[in-house]
């Protein structure tokens, strides 16, 4: 929602605390809420942030759509819902509150699959406006594309079977089992990491498709992020668990083009508000929360 | 059944030729049930835990969900967007391709002969993958793109065979009434190449019907995708989630070869094929038109 | 450049796995596409129908899929190989699904190859006197095997190119190598040329023996 100065801003928030005060108070029953149907825009109390004439932000406010780049396979995060069409997560979310931002309403966002390979070539050739999809901030990328955030630090961690019948206890296990087989998928940073450890890696075309040899004991183990891994978790049943001991860092960023500093401080602004207003924690709750606990603290952007 | 390879079976032939099928049926029998046996009993996973059978309907419930299939239906739909778009694209190119290849000029065509070959040997996946990186166009465009290449370089090369397997006098008589050689070969030749060429032709639109599903690797939201996209929902869905891909991937691509076949039996030139058809060894009929690249191409389609 | 050159093993193993593919998976196809051909023309209508209900199965279903199936619904199922490593494992799974994919392809070029073949010349084999099997060995198949040969090798060399599919479902074949670089290096232009380049190298060599057999073989009719 957009307001023309911040006394207005503030008498319509009061209006609409005290109306949704009132419908709050007429509800009797209270499902799990829904990202998509419940109106927690309205509610949420995010200040607005604000942006100049002539940048992208003033663009795309003004087109009234925003193409994101996500994820559509990892549960959590971003994933497809099969019976709407439309992805869910936190990454999701992080976008609607963006768009939000622009006054862009969640229907006109046109949600782009984005797959890891995918991502710096997209932002480079204006394919999407920006990527949230589970995107690793490192110096390499650093030099394709620009980041804001990190809106999360994740940590490479492993997932075993329900009940660890290995008794793995990290990476380092690995390199003094080496006849057991770790799975990962090709071409990411986890199997970069993980092949300092061992190199009996089983290199999959996904993470996902790493859980079946887990299940017919090709692999004991599967690596990556423990976000993705508790999605994974999540989405299986009690079939298997994390190891909670994340070995590095993995700060997830929001993937700009190169050159637009304005757009990437200007969401780094976002981001911000979204911390401190509890944004943020909702975004978490309504997604990964339901698997992971809210981290402690809040990120800290990198503004560089 | 009787061919020239062997004499038309006796009393003795009959009875063991009964014999044998009978043992067949037996053993497919055998295999249907053992099938049907595994189908139902319990499972045990890797790690000793129990898991359900196949047969358990908390597996195959999915299946009443009709947002599931309007969700797949979505997918077919995709498949057949990329299918029909890179079909129109190949034939155009294949059209080029040939002009090029039988140029008169050497400088044409020994370039665009490499770059064919260089289209023709290439997996599909690979320029798939080249197109989506270097050309950043999204795995839509990446995929029309690279399968129109490479079907439009093989249809190309039916093309180029079918004109030269046509009768010189064909040719020549374009040039005596005063064509050049460029209307005579768009006018006279192409016209009996490509009705000669046709059932070749579909069929290796069909083999283009078929790679669409390769864009599943570079994550275009085709049927296949979505149905690992589900599979990534739930892993233990993947028996039944194969099963659904594989029937309707038969259907779409069975219907579009019977319509194939029967397209290319009306156009035909001189109308559909004689009733008596020529006896080849096996007692089956040999194709009557000659098409050198029949045996090549129809089969080494991927 | 240099990422080409830096990674060169990995370009090389991939390669390697790729070869390997061909060559087992080409083995199994022509084995069972013999296997299938020869139950085509069988006397016994079961059996016949068992090859045609394979071969009209696998010609429509898309190669992803069927590796699909033999990568995740065949462990699923149950099906182990004791001894062999997880990477193993799954790349004979791979080349169970290329084998099962190519081999009607194969099973149709040599029945068309044999089907070309006039019926005189059988009827002149029986004429003089030959029974089944020296019809078929003295007769049919050298002629066969003339014209055979092309369309073989021309699945082969579409079989090489379809292994690249099994880079996608734990292969680390060329494919996936090649993807496997780009991302480490970020160059995607000079790794995946270097990848056409050694695919190329297997196609066309195998398209100039086809060529080398076909002059040899023609026989002015």
């Amino acid at each position: 929602m957009r307001f023309r100065s911040t006394r207005t801003a503030k008498f319509s928030l009061g209006a609409l605390a005290v109306v949704g005060a009132l419908v709050l108070a007429g509800c009797t029953d209270s499902s799990a809420p829904d990202p998509e149907t419940d109106p927690t825009e309205e509610s949420s109390g995010m200040p607005e942030v604000p942006y100049a004439d002539g940048t992208t932000m003033a663009d795309l406010a003004a087109a009234g759509t925003i193409r994101i780049g996500v994820k559509t396979d990892q549960p959590l995060f971003g994933l497809t819902n099969a019976a709407t069409g439309d992805p869910e997560g936190f990454d999701v979310e992080m976008g609607k509150i963006i768009a939000d931002q622009l006054g862009i309403d969640e229907a006109n966002i046109e949600w782009v699959n984005t797959v890891s390979s995918n991502r710096e070539p997209f932002l480079q050739t204006d394919q999407v406006d920006i990527v949230i999809a589970t995107y690793t901030i490192n110096d390499a990328r650093k030099l394709l594309v620009g980041f804001a955030g990190p809106y999360y630090i994740a940590g490479q961690d492993i997932l075993v079977a329900a009940g660890n019948p290995e008794g793995i206890t990290g990476p380092e296990w690995f390199s003094e089992n080496p006849d057991k087989t770790i799975c990962t998928q090709t071409g990411s940073t986890s199997i970069t990491n993980i092949g300092e450890y061992t190199s009996n890696i089983l290199a999959s075309g996904s993470y996902a498709d790493c859980l079946e040899p887990i299940r017919n004991g090709q692999a004991v183990a599967v690596t990556t992020d423990n976000v993705i891994l508790s999605g994974l978790a999540y989405a299986n049943e009690g079939e298997f668990e994390l190891l909670n001991a994340p070995f590095t860092e993995e700060p997830y960023g929001i993937g700009v083009p190169l050159e637009d500093t304005e757009l990437r401080s200007w969401i780094n602004d976002v981001l911000d508000a979204a911390f401190t207003s509890g944004e943020w924690a909702r975004a978490w709750e309504d997604t990964v929360g339901v698997v992971i606990d809210l981290p402690d603290s809040t990120p800290t952007v990198d503004r560089y | 059944m009787s061919t020239v390879l062997y004499d038309t079976p006796g009393p003795k032939a009959r009875r063991r030729a009964r014999v044998i099928t009978a043992i067949v049926l037996l053993a497919l029998a055998g295999f249907v049930a053992f099938l049907v046996v595994a189908f139902v009993s319990p499972r045990t996973s890797v790690s000793g835990a129990e898991l359900r059978p196949l047969s358990d309907p908390s597996l195959w419930v999915i299946l009443n969900d009709r947002a599931i299939w309007r969700f797949l239906l979505g997918g077919a739909l995709a498949t057949l967007r990329m299918a029909a778009l890179a079909a129109v694209l190949a034939i155009v190119i294949g059209v080029l391709f040939s002009f090029l290849r039988t140029a008169r000029s050497r400088w044409i065509r020994l370039p665009s002969t490499i770059v064919l070959e260089f289209f023709r040997g290439m997996p599909v996946l690979l320029m798939m993958l080249f197109v989506l990186l270097v050309f950043s166009t999204g795995a839509y465009w990446a995929g029309v793109t690279a399968l129109a290449l490479y079907n439009g370089a093989i249809i190309g090369e039916i093309l180029r065979s079918g004109v030269a397997a046509l009768p010189r006098g064909q040719r020549e008589a374009g040039l005596t009434i005063g064509l050049t050689p460029l209307r005579t070969r768009f006018l006279i030749e192409f016209p009996q190449a490509v009705r000669n060429m046709l059932p070749i032709i579909i069929a290796q639109l069909v083999v283009l019907l078929k790679d669409t599903a390769l864009a599943y690797v570079i994550s275009y939201d085709d049927l296949l995708f979505r149905i690992d996209t589900m599979r990534k929902g739930d892993g233990n869905l993947i028996f039944t989630l194969f099963l659904v891909a594989l029937v309707m991937y038969l259907a779409i691509n069975l219907t579009l070869s019977t319509v194939a076949r029967l397209v290319a039996r009306r156009v035909r030139p001189g109308g559909p094929a004689p009733r008596i058809p020529k006896r080849g060894v096996f007692g089956r009929p040999t194709p009557t038109v000659s098409d050198p690249m029949a045996t090549s191409q129809g089969t080494s389609a991927p | 450049m240099t990422a080409v050159l830096d990674n060169l093993d990995i370009l090389v193993s991939g390669f390697l796995l790729t070869l390997a593919l061909l060559a087992i998976a080409g083995v199994g196809a022509l084995v069972l596409g013999s296997i299938v051909a020869g139950l085509r023309v069988s006397p016994i209508a079961p059996l016949r129908a068992i090859a045609v209900g394979y071969t009209e199965i696998f010609r429509n279903t898309p190669l992803t899929l069927v590796l699909l199936g033999s990568a995740f619904v065949l462990p699923f199922l149950g099906v182990r190989f004791p001894g062999l490593s997880p990477q193993q494992f799954y790349f004979v799974l791979a080349a169970i699904g290329l084998t099962l994919y190519t081999a009607p392809f194969i099973a149709e070029a040599i029945r068309s190859g044999i089907n070309s073949i006039p019926v005189g010349q059988a009827e002149a084999a029986r004429s003089i006197g030959l029974d089944f099997g020296q019809t078929l060995t003295l007769v049919i198949l050298p002629q066969a095997v003339r014209v055979v040969v092309p369309p073989i090798i021309n699945v082969l060399i579409a079989l090489t190119k379809n292994t690249s599919v099994a880079g996608g479902f734990f292969v680390v074949e060329m494919f996936a190598s090649g993807r496997l670089l780009i991302e480490r290096t970020a160059q995607a232009v000079p790794v995946l040329l270097a990848v056409a380049v050694l695919y190329l190298v297997v196609t066309v060599t195998l398209g100039l023996i086809a060529s080398f057999v076909e002059k040899k073989v023609a026989v002015l009719r």
